[in-house]
């Protein structure tokens, strides 16, 4: 995936991770605002706070349970926090119109894919969903860069678990949003699927794109991200717990 | 930063506040339309899928045509020879039928996107959440159609009743469109209930009723030979009840995903 899938120049695939490149005094393309979400009596979020900005990858780690993919669905407006709220550049998610959801791709546990459909079907079947002016070419181009264009007729189904990880990236970045949700992007993936994974965080980055991202892996969060965060408790900590230091 | 690629559309009217880096080479454009046309044409994309993925897999349409025939059979057993005339009681098997067939085929609607975690990649589209509803209603009423189109001669053979007439058939594309609407409605609600299976009937039954006395009755007075009015009251309960659900599910539907 290291070609101009997300935007930006060409050499900024090979941008080594860093500052970002973007001014990152503009607003937040993301603000999370006290968060707090209950599932039954147990407050999984406990008031989460965090922004992301343009240019700026922001890798949240926790253990499992934590409540990661619970603050990835409320960031994306699959939930809805019960006290907080989420501000996507400006505008507060609880306030917001269908429309908001252009501006976010997420790539989550699951694929969001039809295993029955090929890849082709299923980013054509998205492309309409989002509006895609003239989709082949974008489509034709995504699938390229997930290195999948030979096997775009074949049934979802019959794709390997990389495969398949590859084509829930291509269909988050499908429609270029500036801000990108990725929870555990790098599941499943081998080594040159990581490696390629990496290239387009990299890119998305120097595109001025804002990622949020979860991984397990402490030293690829570390190498993706210029800031590292840290959900302990339902809260966020800018400093590791004991525990994740032991690990790193 | 030159010309933005895109910009945070404002909650009302309020202005946008915050642009976008410029995207550069991706090309991508999107035409974001709020109107009708847009809106059909996400209502069309939805209902290919569903009707793509079912003709790979076969799950629902299958099995709701085989068994509405097997009902129709087990119903001419069990009526052969103790039933003077069938047309007594073919109205109300005709309807039974449709009913427990669309209950066995309309609870995949909603439960198999629960089932293949794709539903989020649904629900995050953007989108009017309506348009998912109506485009897995159109999938469920052409499922049911279908099921309807085999039953009919099925029941000419086996009571030697003459059901295609033009205001039974009406009358069943109406009570199926109800059906149908409910029943997808319904689907979505009970989508993340662990006994949706058995939960579902329980729930879309007794709201059916209406569409079952309006159906049987409307069959019955064709096949009597009752006049045009007393038929006619029935086609427009049917339609009534058909209006109502189509504007109750518009109105629900983003509620549920909201809950």
């Amino acid at each position: 995936m290291s070609m101009a899938v997300a935007s930006g120049t060409s050499s900024a695939v090979d941008a080594p991770s860093g500052s970002p490149p973007v001014a990152a005094e503009r607003s937040p393309l993301i603000r999370v605002d006290g968060v707090v979400k209950r599932f039954g009596r147990k407050r999984v979020l406990r008031g989460v706070s965090l922004e992301v900005h343009a240019g700026q990858v922001v890798a949240l780690l926790g253990a499992n349970g934590a409540g990661k993919t619970t603050l990835m669905r409320i960031v994306a407006g699959l939930d809805r926090p019960d006290h907080g709220d989420v501000h996507l550049g400006r505008v507060p998610l609880s306030r917001a119109r269908h429309g908001i959801r252009r501006y976010v791709g997420l790539v989550s546990h699951q694929p969001l894919l039809y295993e029955s459909l090929s890849g082709w079907e299923n980013l054509q079947f998205f492309a309409r969903l989002y509006d895609l002016v003239a989709p082949d070419p974008r489509v034709a181009t995504v699938l390229r860069a997930a290195d999948l264009w030979l096997r775009r007729h074949d049934p979802v189904r019959t794709y390997s678990r990389g495969m398949v990880q590859r084509l829930a990236i291509a269909r988050a970045i499908l429609h270029d949003p500036p801000v990108l949700l990725l929870d555990e992007p790098d599941t499943g993936l081998d080594p040159a699927s990581v490696r390629t994974l990496e290239a387009l965080i990299r890119q998305l980055r120097a595109a001025g794109r804002g990622v949020l991202l979860t991984t397990h892996n402490w030293e690829r969060a570390e190498r993706w991200a210029d800031r590292l965060l840290y959900l302990v408790d339902g809260t966020i900590r800018t400093t590791p717990p004991e525990a994740v230091v032991g690990h790193g | 930063m030159g010309e933005p690629l895109v910009r945070f559309p404002a909650p009302e009217s309020a202005p946008p506040e915050v642009d976008l880096p410029k995207a550069g080479r991706s090309g991508v454009q999107m035409a974001p339309g709020q109107g009708l046309r847009a809106y059909l044409g996400k209502v069309q994309a939805i209902a290919l899928k569903e009707l793509r993925v079912e003709w790979r897999a076969r799950e629902v349409s299958t099995t709701m045509v085989v068994f509405g025939l097997l009902a129709a059979i087990v119903f001419g057993m069990a009526f052969d020879l103790r039933v003077p005339s069938p047309q007594m009681v073919v109205p109300g098997i005709l309807w039974v039928i449709v009913l427990f067939t669309g209950v066995v085929g309309l609870h995949r609607s909603f439960a198999a996107e629960v089932d293949r975690d794709t539903l989020a990649g649904l629900l995050l589209a953007p989108m009017d959440r309506s348009a998912i509803y109506f485009g897995k209603l159109l999938a469920n009423l052409l499922y049911l159609l279908m099921a309807e189109a085999l039953l009919l001669p099925a029941l000419l053979i086996l009571f030697d009743t003459n059901l295609f007439q033009p205001t039974i058939l009406v009358g069943l594309f109406l009570g199926s469109l109800g059906y149908a609407e409910v029943g997808t409605l319904f689907a979505a609600l009970t989508a993340h209930s662990r006994a949706r299976e058995a939960l579902l009937p329980v729930l879309l039954l007794p709201v059916m009723v209406p569409v079952f006395i309006a159906g049987a009755s409307l069959t019955a007075g064709v096949l009597d030979g009752a006049p045009g009015s007393g038929v006619g009251r029935w086609l427009s309960m049917l339609v009534l009840y058909d209006l109502l659900f189509v504007v109750a599910a518009y109105l629900l539907f983003d509620l549920i995903w909201e809950a």
